[in-house]
């Protein structure tokens, strides 16, 4: 097996172009998984749309949601869509330190809303609607902790994607790594507005 | 993943293993074809104790009373049987399958993301392990692969039931595991095949098989994401008491219902379709044909994707959906038989005026046919609601789906065992042990699976560990054992003509044993680690055949002349300014498998040491980012 | 024969496995009356409708089953590979293709047509039915008749032709409600309530089981329907209205007592204290033929190993052993006897 005659050039660092599609392997990818995930959001938010009526006897969502509240913390993630078309704009312009900045403020203004959603959680345990209440509180919580995790993966990633820029290894030529998490990103936040529209704005009976 | 920072090659933590010999070649391995052999192994395994499970099962039920399970140990096995099948055997051996020969048949080097690809590999492996790891830790699952709530939800927390402690979490557990290995192998497949086609190679020149790996992997993107959320659901209700499954707070035990089976009936056609696509590159080549009707054959396969997601309800006819929803999925039921009837036809047309070889590989193929025929009609009989209220939960379903899924499935992968078998290992299987194999099989099937379509029809229950007398269920439940342990020699012999092909007298096979058609038969058996020395340039479908062979006046078959189709390695090593890039072996794969095993023991028995299986998963998973592309 | 001399061996087999299959589903067609839980003899209308799809759509299948095996047998031997004859180079046939889809459309739209019509003709509520409440529990019945007050287990007594309408409502887990000869399942699931109903012809005792897998004695769950002229039918109802029997003595009051002490908590007997919901209601229970999901004929020694160790004969039931000595259990037995 030695004789062989692999290992021996370099890697491509781009392989856009070997492509029978012409599309880059990583992105299509990352668009499978996303499809993906839609369904896995479908699924739950179909659970919460059999279970938002059944509340046990607990607290029912009239009077639990505190919509003006949420409604800021989805202004708040929405505006880091904005902040992540930034970051790439700054990246492929070759602006390392542009990038930098709007990646950071991504992901501080996820953190911010997760930091709403926390708040949220915790206000809602005081009122008296848990985890194990109802069907509705049980759907709830997962459906919208879920989303949170998501977020939470997301802020890890933008992170590191700020670690390795620090550490120089982040380049204008490595712009399609930046688009990758960018495209998680969007994927995370219209899912929010779905989850939004559904759980606070489509009124119960 | 290389960046420009880590082309100058330098000894650390991350260097990649270069072994390609040894267990540390296949710990390591991200060759498609050792991961692909990897698949196969551990899949058939499992079919060895799956068909343990079925056994112990058959012995029980051969007569009246039986004594030798007790109701317990009856419920984790039959449970087990279905889990074992489905998500280790049937699932994972057509992985094996797209594994292996996906890249040889679009005449690719390798798959998109090897290492995600070696990583499904061992989260599958690992879960077989973990789910199995359960007869030792408290008891296998026990209420039935398809996981009913509130029976799931109520097992092993209520005394009454009398239900192992843990095995429906291992269940959840377990499964929500293997559904990630399926994930992310649907991803790796669908970018492979979309991007990694030789020139030449469109979508409509693309074997028959390739275009049911892509058929399925998309099921798998889209089925896999329901069934977690089932599992998730049934997880929490079970470990943490939520309320999803629990009537007496107001929770829908059909909601478990409706995302299993909108997974499940998918998941019948991520069963069956590699198999269909298997028989459908077995046919053309044994019958010196190409296939009949190869656009009917692939839509026809596409059109089974789409429509199998619109009849999930039909496994819950007595349910009480109600009229409207019977008749809509009575409907839909019945009509997605018609695409299935297109490929039945389309398999005899690719006989029809052909030149038939029965070789033992063409034999399962065709017993494939025949008896999915037989599985396909009972499949439409369950179509009509007020008779599939008699039907539904009687053993006459379980004929019909083994005869779908041994009948179909199994024949068809047994299939695939001896066509490729000398393209993976250089050799041929013995063709007259073979001849025993396919035959004892066949009639063993028949009569083990042909009386469950009586009995069902006499009113015997499935799933249940014991049955009174006088019921005139004796005979045939006796036939059924005898059948069933006449499987077992069948495989016994399987396993028997492997040893004996390998040592004794071994046929070599050559690149080309059967006067093939697709572009894996052009290159050496077993394949050179870099699959093509020269990636191949396609200009027709069934292009090998079309480099052997061209239709001359007469439409009689001509040989070209220039004779040397097959490509030779030599190619590769005189070609001295010509290097071919493979991707090096890696550790991380399997560390970030691990870590997701650990955390999966963890969730069951002490949930903070997640944290640890997180680690190590986030160990491997920066490893795997950071690692260099290539060794040194 | 002259045909059969031409096979190949492969193929000779190959025609003999087919025939042996195409046999045996055949035969389970045509074999009738073979055993109590056989659905192939219907005995009621509602079964009856339904056996008549399956014996149109059978008909067909078979139909089928035999033109595709033959066309697929017959190709395997005239195609066979022969010296001197080379395989037909063609990719397809546009025309055949398409009639060879629009066939099996036609034939499944057919056949769709009485499905759906039967569909909606079994949805109606019946009319004059009798009402019964079935409440499934792991693993035996409970019928309640709420007109007449009525509450039995296992045992669903009838009045032949007269419909009767079931609201099943589940109580634990998912059971499936199902008496072969006379309907199809319906499934009892906790949180709902499903209806069905069905109609016995004539007079006898039909055999049924639960058949939604329900934990370790889902096989022992059975069921028992028993139809009876209406005359005899209203006796048995006004029985059953009636308080337990009076005053007992002799071993029957020692069993009483013991009754009274520990039973107690779980069953009931009407016109006593015994108020219990979790067990069956024993009211009337010497009247029945069988007991624990119809898994045991009702005999004094029956009873004796039952109560003796009620999970050790029967996997996963509920009722307790209570450590009883033999001649207490046999106490309990002589005052179970008295229940008429």
């Amino acid at each position: 097996m030695a004789t062989h005659p692999a290992a021996v050039s370099p890697q491509p660092a781009h392989e856009e172009h070997l492509t029978s599609t012409g599309l880059d392997n990583v992105k299509m990818a990352m668009w499978a998984f996303l499809g993906s995930e839609c369904l896995f959001f479908g699924s739950f938010i179909s659970t919460y749309l059999l279970y938002r009526n059944r509340t046990n006897g607990g607290p029912d969502p009239a009077h639990i949601y505190d919509i003006p509240f949420t409604s800021v913390s989805s202004f708040v993630l929405l505006m880091s869509s904005l902040t992540m078309v930034l970051a790439l704009a700054a990246i492929q312009r070759g602006d390392e330190r542009g990038m930098r900045t709007w990646l950071f403020a991504t992901a501080f203004l996820g953190m911010t809303f997760i930091g709403g959603q926390i708040y949220e959680f915790t206000t809602f345990y005081e009122e008296g609607l848990k985890l194990t209440t109802s069907p509705f509180g049980s759907s709830f919580f997962v459906l919208t902790g879920f989303h949170g995790a998501h977020v939470s993966v997301g802020i890890l990633m933008l992170l590191a994607l700020v670690g390795m820029s620090l550490a120089g290894r982040l380049s204008q030529a490595d712009a399609r790594k930046v688009e990758l998490v960018g495209l998680y990103w969007h994927f995370v936040d219209i899912v929010w507005i779905v989850i939004f529209t559904v759980i606070y704005l489509v009124p119960t009976e | 993943m290389a960046t420009a920072a880590l082309q100058q090659p330098r000894r650390s933590i991350f260097a990649r293993p270069t072994a390609t010999t040894g267990w540390y070649s296949w710990v390591t391995t991200v060759d498609h074809k050792k991961i692909g052999i990897m698949y196969g192994v551990t899949a058939f395994i499992f079919f060895l104790l799956g068909g343990l499970e079925a056994l112990a099962i058959r012995a029980q039920l051969a007569v009246p009373n039986g004594e030798v399970l007790t109701a317990e140990v009856y419920n984790q096995f039959f449970t087990m049987h279905g889990v074992t099948m489905i998500f280790l055997v049937v699932m994972p051996m057509g992985v094996a399958f797209f594994n292996y020969f996906a890249p040889l048949m679009i005449g690719a080097r390798d798959v998109a993301f090897p290492r995600l690809n070696a990583l499904s590999y061992w989260i599958f492996l690992f879960g077989g392990i973990f789910i199995y790891s359960s007869f030792f830790l408290g008891g296998a699952p026990d209420g039935g692969w398809f996981g009913y709530a509130p029976l799931s939800t109520q097992a092993g927390q209520d005394a009454a039931s009398g239900l192992a402690d843990r095995g429906m979490d291992f269940y959840a557990v377990g499964l929500q595991f293997l559904g990630i290995a399926s994930l992310a192998g649907a991803v790796n497949f669908i970018v492979t095949i979309l991007n990694m086609r030789a020139p030449g190679m469109t979508l409509m020149r693309m074997p028959v098989f390739i275009w049911m790996t892509l058929v399925v992997s998309f099921l798998l993107l889209f089925a896999m994401p329901i069934i977690a959320v089932a599992l998730f659901e049934l997880m929490f209700d079970r470990l943490f008491g939520t309320r999803f499954f629990a009537a007496s707070a107001g929770g829908d035990p059909i909601l478990w219902q409706h995302l299993f089976w909108l997974f499940g009936h998918p998941e019948v056609y991520i069963l069956i379709l590699p198999a269909m696509g298997i028989v459908s590159e077995v046919l053309p080549t044994f019958s010196r044909k190409p296939i009949f009707g190869y656009a009917a054959v692939v839509f026809a396969g596409a059109a089974i994707g789409f429509m199998g997601w619109g009849v999930w309800a039909h496994h819950m006819f007595a349910a009480g959906l109600g009229p409207v929803a019977n008749s809509a999925f009575a409907l839909s039921t019945m009509f997605i038989a018609v695409p299935t009837g297109v490929k039945i036809f389309n398999w005899i047309g690719t006989m029809w005026g052909g030149s038939l070889r029965f070789t033992t590989s063409m034999m399962f193929s065709i017993g494939f046919i025949a008896m999915f025929i037989i599985g396909g009609l009972s499949g439409v009989t369950h179509a009509i609601v007020p008779h599939d209220a008699q039907q539904t939960d009687t053993y006459y379903v379980v004929a019909h789906f083994h005869y779908v899924l041994f009948g179909g499935a199994l024949f068809g992968i047994m299939s695939g065992f001896y066509y490729w078998w000398p393209k993976i290992f250089g050799h041929r299987l013995s063709e007259k042990i073979g001849k025993w194999n396919f035959w004892l099989w066949f009639i063993g099937f028949n009569l083990t699976f042909g009386p469950m379509h009586i009995v069902g029809l006499q009113g015997m229950p499935r799933r249940i560990y014991t049955y009174p007398d006088g019921m005139g269920w004796n005979v045939w439940n006796m036939m059924e054992t005898v059948g069933s342990f006449m499987i077992a020699v069948a495989t016994l012999i399987f396993l028997f003509n492997v040893a004996v092909s390998r040592r004794k007298g071994r046929e070599e096979a050559g690149a080309d044993p059967w006067d093939a058609r697709t572009l894996e038969w052009s290159i050496p058996s077993p394949p050179p680690e870099y699959n093509f020395a020269e990636v191949p340039v396609v200009t027709h479908r069934d292009e090998f055949w079309h480099r052997k062979y061209f239709v001359g006046p007469g439409k009689t078959v001509e040989p070209v002349f220039s004779g040397g189709a097959v490509d030779h390695s030599e190619h590769a090593e005189h070609d001295g300014g010509h290097h071919i890039h493979l991707p090096s072996p890696s550790y991380f794969p399997v560390v970030a498998a691990f870590g997701m095993l650990v955390s999966a023991y963890a969730v069951i028995f002490a949930l903070p040491a997640v944290a640890i299986g997180i680690l190590i998963m986030t160990l491997g998973f920066f490893g795997w980012v950071f690692e260099p592309g290539t060794a040194e | 024969m002259e045909l059969l001399k031409r096979l190949s061996a492969s193929g000779r087999r190959l025609l003999l496995g087919v025939v042996v299959t195409a046999f045996a589903v055949v035969a389970s067609a045509c074999d009738t009356n073979v055993g109590p839980q056989d659905y192939l003899s219907p005995e009621g209308p509602v079964a009856r409708k339904a056996d008549g799809l399956w014996d149109l759509t059978f008909g067909i299948a078979v139909a089928i089953f035999v033109i595709v095996e033959a066309l697929l047998v017959y190709t395997i031997i005239r195609f066979r590979r022969r010296p001197g004859r080379e395989a037909a180079q063609f990719h397809g046939n546009t025309k055949l293709e398409v009639i060879l889809t629009l066939i099996p459309t036609l034939i499944l739209a057919g056949l769709a047509v009485p499905t759906v019509k039967a569909i909606a003709d079994l949805s109606d509520k019946p009319e004059g039915a009798l009402n019964v409440t079935v409440t499934a529990k792991q693993f035996w019945w409970q019928y309640e008749y709420p007109d007449a007050g009525v509450v039995t287990a296992n045992e669903m007594h009838v009045p032949t032709g007269q419909p009767v309408y079931l609201t099943l409502e589940g109580a634990d887990v998912i059971h499936s409600f199902w008496i072969p000869k006379l309907t199809g399942k319906q499934d009892v699931v906790p949180g709902r309530k499903n209806n069905m109903y069905f109609v016995a012809d004539r007079p006898g005792t039909y055999w049924g089981q639960c058949t939604e897998f329900c934990g370790l004695s889902h096989a022992n769950m059975r069921l028992r329907v028993i139809a009876q002229e209406p005359a005899d039918f209203e006796q048995w109802l006004a029985e059953q209205q009636e308080p337990a029997a009076g005053t007992v003595s002799g071993a029957a009051a020692q069993g009483q007592e013991i009754f009274m002490g520990t039973c107690v908590n779980c069953h009931a007997i009407g016109g006593t204290e015994a108020r219990g919901t979790t067990g069956p209601d024993l009211t009337h229970f010497a009247s029945r033929e069988t007991f624990a999901g119809s898994m045991f004929r009702n005999t004094p020694d029956n009873l004796k190993r039952w109560i003796d160790n009620p999970p050790g004969v029967k996997p996963g039931a509920q009722m307790p052993d209570y450590g009883l000595s033999a001649q207490e259990i046999d106490a309990v037995v002589a005052f179970l006897q008295t229940l008429k």
